[in-house]
């Protein structure tokens, strides 16, 4: 889409859409969010930036692969469940750091595990869209 | 409510049948669209239609509000439309695939792994 | 943490050769590795099993039935060793006759994938994941399906996801169903639920029980609900197709037995209505099977006349005598065991006699015997194994299914069995004949080989090493059947006692909440 306004708002949107998706995957603990709602709100800007310049600028955009940011993130939330059997708890069960961050952030395997979630969404997601938008 | 609830299942699910026995791929695609929906709705209905509070635990209590709805069912649906929007988005591209290497998207005319 | 590592070693490996997909020699490595590894751990997991009883996890540690429990007993167990064993046979196949091509976009990722899928569904207890395993195993089979493929593999791809879809869509009805009712979904304690849930209203619990049946049954590709197996599973590479035939409608059947035994009370409708299918699903396969001219096409038909016993071993549970079911879905168990080895070993061979003559037509065929005598060695110990001779696995098989069907007193569905025994060899004859026995055409053979990995001798070798190992567990079946048959009959021990198996779930004594009994009476 050759549009100077589209291509302009874009360069604004995509900084705010990526942050609002990490907003999203922390607050998803106890309130509406996580790590899926981020992930798609994340291939919403990817999208957005593939629709105004092309799929090619937005691949370079991303800078890893899409399939490599499934991959990890399918390793990240096995590893998650994994470290909860490490520590002699059933597989998948939620292990959580003693101490809290700042603004009630608590740190723990759920977490790891939205974390992988996030990236998986990111990646299949962007691996079909811009495959298709390549083609 | 109940009837209504009802009523729409079997609406879609006449739909989602009606699209699927069509000669069209892409109707297909819309027909299993619409199936899952109907099945959705149906497990919606079926865990039982109440007018209740949201099963979430208020903060400094020790248990959410009495009367809350079941909130399995809504865990339920809910995978079953991420799995469903994986599932389409491959059969989507599948069909797109197939127009490009059969030239058609006539099932009745697919017939190049029967010979 | 014993039970979920069939699960968790085939994710890994699928990230890991997700991860190096661009790293040809270093991703066959993984896949074999961890092929290797999941065989591994569904040996412990079997030993376990064996010696201390059914396995229970509570997955994240929130007790049955809040959770997803996995639950290992003997059938899963044993279901889980025997698709491990044939995951490293075809990855190892693989090597040599998957393309590097299919390799690089995913082929044993995929695999893997389905695996996973395959071993969850054998090993979870709630019935919503049992559907969610499917959707995985699924997913992972649509991919292989069309991998690489041409226009033949597009067009059978579009006919086995639709109405895989449709099955799952009929499943999830089930479930939606079913839940209305019990209001739970762990299958222990839907056991307890359904029983009284059914003394109540009978004929409530039977709807349910039939949109499972109809989805599991199109799964299991039983009559009348097979037409999309022969139409899709000759079509991609040889390696997907010795998976496929062995596994995946295995698993329908493993859901069948695992739900109407388990699960859901005894329903004669239904049970009746799993008579009249099985017999119908053997004989029309078969029949199927006599009139096809290429390798695959006869072998996809064996499947579902094949499929037709087993569901036999499960509809035989309409007779009273405890003894008798205990008989028969002993049977059933071991005839699905028996028949996952000896179909994928069939299918295998079919593919090596494509890389060999560069064809699977029969009327192009000819003349293997003198070009490859002990492929048709190789070939005879599954066939006649699959037809029912002794002294190979599949005679003790069908003695056992003939047996349990001549006590229960089902006469015309015992004749059926026989007579559908006679044709399957009849037409392994058929293959015999034409691709061994018969002179070889005039034109000229090409092999389909060409050069893709490595020198020929070291690829025949990949192709034919997985083929021995299963043809000599064929023949130690057929000799040593004890073993095997003793584990058949702990689990269908296991299956019939509903009580043991709610009392080894563990469910948690439950309160009673107000929603719980504002529920009850809508």
């Amino acid at each position: 889409m050759n549009s100077l306004v589209f291509r302009t708002t874009t360069r604004a949107v995509t900084p705010l859409l990526l942050a609002f998706s990490l907003f999203m995957l922390m607050r998803g603990h106890n309130e509406p969010g996580g790590g899926f709602i981020g992930g798609l709100l994340a291939v919403t800007a990817f999208a957005l930036y593939a629709l105004a310049f092309d799929a090619g600028q937005a691949r370079a955009l991303l800078r890893v692969q899409p399939r490599t940011l499934t991959a990890i993130g399918l390793v990240l939330a096995v590893a998650s469940g994994c470290l909860a059997w490490l520590a002699g708890q059933p597989f998948l069960a939620g292990l959580w750091l003693p101490f809290d961050l700042p603004a009630e952030l608590k740190l723990g395997t759920v977490l790891l595990f939205d974390i992988g979630v996030y990236l998986v969404v990111l990646g299949a997601a962007l691996l079909v869209l811009l495959t298709l938008g390549e083609e | 409510m109940f009837v209504v609830m009802a009523l729409l299942v079997g609406a879609l699910y006449a739909a989602a049948f009606y699209l699927l026995l069509a000669r069209s791929t892409v109707k297909l695609i819309f027909g299993l669209l619409l199936l899952g929906h109907a099945a959705n709705l149906l497990i919606f209905s079926a865990g039982g239609l109440v007018r209740a509070n949201p099963a979430i635990v208020p903060p400094g209590a020790e248990s959410p509000l009495p009367g809350y709805a079941d909130p399995i069912p809504q865990a339920l649906i809910l995978t079953a439309i991420v799995i469903s929007f994986a599932v389409l988005a491959f059969a989507a591209v599948l069909v797109k695939r197939a127009y490009v290497e059969s030239g058609t998207d006539d099932s009745e005319e697919m017939r190049a792994s029967e010979q | 943490m014993l039970p979920a590592l069939p699960i968790i070693i085939p994710l890994l490996t699928a990230c890991a050769c997700l991860l190096f997909g661009h790293r040809a020699r270093l991703q066959r490595a993984l896949a074999v590795l961890g092929a290797g590894g999941l065989l591994v751990a569904a040996i412990t997991l079997f030993t376990r099993v064996w010696i201390d009883g059914v396995l229970v996890l509570y997955v994240g540690g929130w007790q049955a039935p809040f959770g997803i429990t996995l639950v290992a007993d003997t059938l899963a167990a044993l279901m889980v060793l025997v698709a491990a064993l044939m995951h490293l046979a075809v990855s190892v196949y693989s090597l040599a006759n998957v393309d590097a091509r299919r390799q690089r976009y995913g082929y044993f990722t995929f695999m893997n994938i389905m695996l996973m899928g395959v071993c969850g569904a054998f090993l979870t207890g709630d019935l919503f994941n049992l559907y969610v395993w499917f959707e995985v195993m699924l997913i992972g089979s649509f991919v292989l399906l069309v991998l690489g493929g041409g226009r033949a593999q597009m067009e059978a791809g579009i006919k086995y996801v639709t109405l895989s879809l449709l099955s799952s869509a009929l499943f999830l009805a089930g479930v939606g169903v079913i839940y209305g009712i019990a209001h739970t979904l762990n299958m222990a304690h839907l056991s307890q639920r359904l029983t009284l849930a059914a003394e109540a209203d009978p004929w409530l619990v039977v709807a349910a029980s039939v949109l499972l049946l109809l989805s599991f049954g199109l799964k299991a590709a039983v009559f009348p609900l097979y037409f999309w197996l022969p139409a899709s599973y000759h079509t991609p590479s040889p390696a997907v197709s010795a998976i496929f035939a062995g596994l995946l409608t295995k698993v329908g059947v493993y859901a069948l037995i695992r739900v109407f035994t388990v699960v859901l009370p005894p329903s004669n409708y239904t049970l009746n209505l799993l008579l009249v299918t099985a017999g119908l699903t053997m004989l029309l396969g078969v029949f199927g099977a006599v009139s096809q001219s290429q390798i695959r096409r006869i072998l996809s038909f064996h499947i579902i006349s094949q499929i037709g016993y087993m569901v036999m071993g499960l509809a035989l549970l309409v007779s009273p005598d405890p003894a008798i079911q205990r008989l028969s879905v002993a049977a059933a168990v071991f005839y699905i065991a028996h028949h996952i080895i000896v179909k994928t070993n069939l299918f295998l061979i079919g593919g090596t006699v494509r890389a060999l003559t560069g064809t699977e037509r029969l009327d192009r065929l000819g003349a293997l015997l003198n070009r490859a005598p002990w492929l048709a060695i190789l070939f005879l110990i599954p066939a006649l194994s699959l037809a029912g001779l002794p002294p190979l696995s599949g005679f003790w098989a069908k003695l056992a299914i003939i047996k349990a069907g001549f006590e229960a007193q089902q006469y015309t569905l015992t004749v059926v069995a026989l007579f559908a025994g006679l044709l399957t060899l009849v037409s392994m004859l058929k293959i015999w004949n034409e691709a061994f026995w018969k002179p070889a055409p005039d034109d000229e053979i090409t092999p389909d080989d060409g050069d893709r990995n490595g020198p020929p001798s070291r690829r025949l070798a990949l192709l034919v090493t997985p083929s021995i190992v299963l043809a000599v567990l064929t023949l130690a079946i057929g000799l040593y059947p004890q073993a095997l048959l003793s584990a058949s009959q702990r689990a269908a021990g296991e299956l019939l006692d509903r009580a043991g198996y709610v009392s080894a779930v563990e469910l948690r004594p439950e309160p009673v909440t107000q929603s719980e009994t504002e529920k009850d009476a809508p």
